[in-house]
């Protein structure tokens, strides 16, 4: 069975690029469209990782990050974040919050790919 | 990605009119930060989803607007009611954009963008930030692969952080990725694994000594760790990189230990002291960890086994040069030895201290780069060996006789051009081999020898020579018959007594055959003799040993190099002239009482042996009477010896060998010229040429 990786974005494009890939590269996936709607199916899901935006409504990717690691089931999951450039204030903070890594957007299928691998394997 | 295009334009136009609506919600309630971030994040989506699906444009617009915004989140501005008509027109201008870049005006994006980057500037200068910057070093930071040949090895010492494992970080994944960049080998050090009652599952205790050897460059290597980074601690350093090849000595143990930060320089120190293994000490001792012993013997025979890889590929990591080139390097450090001739002799004349210590810097200097550039213009042999693998196949087919060539000493070098002009005489030598000294497969059987003949070829260094070998197993030559042939060809006369190295020495002669048939590889009578210039021309030697039904072994003796050698300097009268050194034997003094005591014949004695001389004064015409005391120059030309009168000797000479113009070419005994310190041009003499000369004007 394939692994399942979650993505996590308020934006529908990004949402179907990332899932696209993923889907290409024989993952299987589960979207949500924010924080919330993450922890939500979490459970349900069998994630073997997260891929999440930081900047949602409802519960953005950082509160996303603290919930999950308080979830003893997926304490050791690894979670990368999307960042922008121009966030390295939030990188610090989603790290510290328990990140495992993150890819800078704009990112290509490729990057997206060789991230998953460095930390799904 | 069309669908993905569709899906953004989608999105976009869903988010522009969001836009719309919660700017003109904020032009009514300016602090709302619920209603700035709402913005925020739209500008910011997209942004980033432009940039993803190729809209660049309109990510590069957006670009200043979201910063603005960023600060408005921060209080850093308030929104005012130009700052909502820009974000609006901008909103306008983002919908033109992603319509289509026709659509676009590209002025107004411009005045937009100026229009933002006004409100950015006033606000950077107030708080001193400069974002822009900041944001374009961060892009690099992820997977930059970086253009790097070099294999370096890498010592990593990558100790994480207890916690490392809720973030979610699997540490095995950075190790099988560490092993797919290059050589690799891993010591996982256990010392901090506390007891099983102590132990945290959730907690990583072990950390890893990895020794790398990479091509990709320290970047990426970086890059590995690049999510991990704070947590864990992470030492790499290069300890054998390329270019450090030169070093032949490898890290001691306890070098590298102190190195690593395992022990201190004075433990080990002390230690050295008694001639154990160090290793075994630090552990006895209780000082260092086995396993960190065992990481760094791992170290040393990573190193170790990465060299001989490198030694290995070094062999074929040669460059091309063009032989013009090279040449011309051998020229100009030849003016180099001849300018530095010239210094020297200055420094003796003005016999200052000082600048005959530079002029003598200066000589040894010269010296090592000849040697060098010699060194360069060196080849081995072996190419024209594996030529004439080739040559011996096709001929003994052609002949019906079955011979192997044997080849030793392919390495052996020997400069350019000798190898250049040696390859004739050889390809003569060795048809001669197959053509008169092997034996038809039958005639061998009859004479109990194998079927098979074998031609062996051997190249070895003998000093300043090189000595080639040329040497088969077949009939061996038959002094007498020879001797035969050379009156029937009236070579020599019936009555002459020779030896029998003399009588083979005949082969050279030109016009001797000793072929009964002509074939095409032999027997036109010429080819030896030219063997024989050839390597005259290269002031080499040709030593024929035989005997018959074992075979024949034809010896060449040649120099090294061909552009400077060393000469002996000489006078006579005003002209200077250079004997090469390698011909010589010795210098003995002429008296007038010693010429008159041998009645005009030019002959002196030298402890028993009667040696003939050549007065070069006489030969090469030059005015004025001897000095009371001349010199005997005594060589050797072949078996024989020579002595050359000459007014003075002067010395050794680093003889920078020039070609003569061609008007001078044919002049027979002169093989060159050399132009020394104070510029005068001294000739070499060839003197095997101005022997044989002499001799044959005699008779």
């Amino acid at each position: 069975m394939p692994d399942t990786i979650m993505t996590v974005d308020d934006s529908a494009s990004i949402r179907q690029m990332v899932s696209f890939t993923l889907k290409q590269a024989g993952y299987a996936v589960i979207e949500a469209v924010d924080g919330q709607d993450a922890l939500g199916k979490l459970d349900s899901s069998a994630a073997k990782m997260i891929i999440t935006d930081l900047n949602m409504p409802n519960l953005d990717g950082i509160g996303l990050i603290r919930a999950v690691r308080a979830n003893p089931a997926y304490r050791f999951i690894p979670i990368v974040m999307l960042t922008t450039e121009s966030q390295a204030e939030k990188k610090q903070e989603g790290k510290d919050a328990g990140a495992t890594g993150w890819i800078v957007k704009p990112f290509k299928p490729d990057q997206l790919l060789a991230v998953i691998r460095k930390v799904l394997g | 990605m069309d669908q993905n295009e569709s899906i953004f334009r989608e999105e976009a136009y869903e988010l522009l009119s969001v836009l719309e609506s919660s700017l003109l919600e904020l032009e009514q309630n300016p602090v709302d930060n619920e209603l700035i971030s709402k913005i925020f994040r739209a500008m910011h989506t997209i942004k980033g989803s432009g940039a993803m699906f190729g809209f660049d444009k309109v990510a590069a617009f957006t670009h200043d607007i979201e910063t603005v915004y960023d600060l408005l989140r921060n209080g850093k501005i308030i929104a005012n009611k130009e700052l909502i008509d820009l974000t609006l027109s901008s909103c306008d201008q983002i919908r033109r954009m992603i319509e289509g870049p026709d659509e676009a005006d590209a002025d107004e994006a411009a005045r937009l963008t100026m229009a933002f980057q006004k409100f950015l500037s006033l606000v950077t200068d107030k708080t001193g930030q400069d974002k822009p910057r900041q944001a374009k070093a961060e892009t690099k930071e992820l997977l930059s692969p970086e253009p790097a040949n070099q294999k370096v090895t890498y010592r990593i010492r990558f100790r994480p952080h207890k916690d490392i494992f809720s973030r979610g970080t699997n540490t095995t994944l950075l190790i099988t990725e560490m092993r797919k960049m290059g050589v690799c080998k891993f010591i996982a050090q256990t010392d901090e694994i506390p007891l099983l009652s102590e132990l945290n599952p959730e907690y990583c205790y072990t950390y890893w000594d990895i020794m790398l050897t990479t091509n990709q460059g320290l970047n990426a290597v970086k890059d590995v760790f690049i999510f991990v980074e704070d947590d864990c601690d992470l030492k790499i350093e290069a300890v054998d990189e390329d270019g450090a090849e030169e070093r032949d000595e490898y890290k001691k143990l306890g070098e590298i230990l102190i190195e690593r930060g395992d022990v201190s320089r004075e433990v080990v120190e002390k230690l050295m002291g008694d001639h154990k293994k160090i290793g075994e000490l630090l552990v006895v001792e209780g000082l260092v960890a086995p396993d960190k012993i065992r990481s760094a013997l791992a170290e040393q025979q990573h190193v170790h086994e990465m060299r001989e890889k490198n030694r290995a590929a070094d062999t074929s990591s040669t460059i091309r040069v063009p032989a013009a080139r090279l040449d011309r390097l051998v020229n100009m450090v030849g003016e180099l030895v001849t300018v530095q001739s010239r210094l020297s002799q200055l420094a003796a004349q003005v016999n200052d201290a000082d600048l005959v210590l530079v002029a003598e810097e200066v000589e040894r200097l010269t010296a090592e780069l000849r040697d060098n550039t010699m060194s360069i213009r060196m080849l081995p042999i072996g190419n024209t060996f594996s030529n004439f693998k080739r040559l011996v196949r096709d001929l003994s087919e052609e002949l019906g006789k079955q011979i192997t060539l044997v080849t030793e000493g392919a390495d052996t070098e020997l400069d350019k051009t000798v190898i250049e002009k040696l390859n004739d005489p050889l390809i003569h030598l060795i048809r001669n081999s197959i053509d008169h000294g092997v034996e038809p497969p039958a005639v061998r059987e009859q004479k109990g020898k194998q079927r098979q003949g074998t031609i062996r070829l051997t190249a070895q260094h003998a000093g300043a020579h090189v000595l080639i070998h040329i040497n088969d197993d077949g009939a061996g030559l038959d002094a007498e018959a020879i001797r035969r042939k050379a009156i029937e060809k009236n070579i020599i006369s019936a009555d002459d007594k020779l030896t029998e190295k003399e009588i083979f020495a005949l082969i050279f002669a030109p016009g001797f055959s000793m072929a009964k048939t002509v074939t095409n590889v032999s027997g036109r009578g010429v080819g030896m003799d030219v063997v024989k210039k050839g390597i005259d021309g290269l002031n080499g030697t040709i030593v024929i040993e035989s005997k018959i039904n074992v075979g024949t072994t034809i010896t060449l003796k040649l120099p090294l190099t061909m552009a400077i050698i060393d000469g002996l300097l000489v006078r006579i009268a005003e002209s200077f002239f250079v004997l090469p050194l390698s011909a010589i034997e010795e210098c003995v003094e002429l008296t007038r009482a010693d010429v008159e005591q041998m009645h005009g014949r030019n002959i002196v004695h030298i402890r028993g042996e009667v040696v003939p001389y050549i007065p070069l004064r006489e030969r090469f015409g030059i005015m004025g009477d001897p000095p009371l005391i001349e010199q005997v120059i005594i060589s050797r030309v072949g078996d024989d010896r020579f002595g050359l009168v000459v007014d003075q000797v002067i010395g050794q000479h680093q003889t920078v060998i020039k070609n003569l113009g061609k008007f001078y070419r044919q002049i027979k005994e002169v093989s060159g010229a050399t132009i020394l310190g104070d510029g005068t041009v001294a000739l070499i003499i060839d003197i095997s040429q101005l022997v044989s000369g002499a001799v044959a004007e005699e008779s």
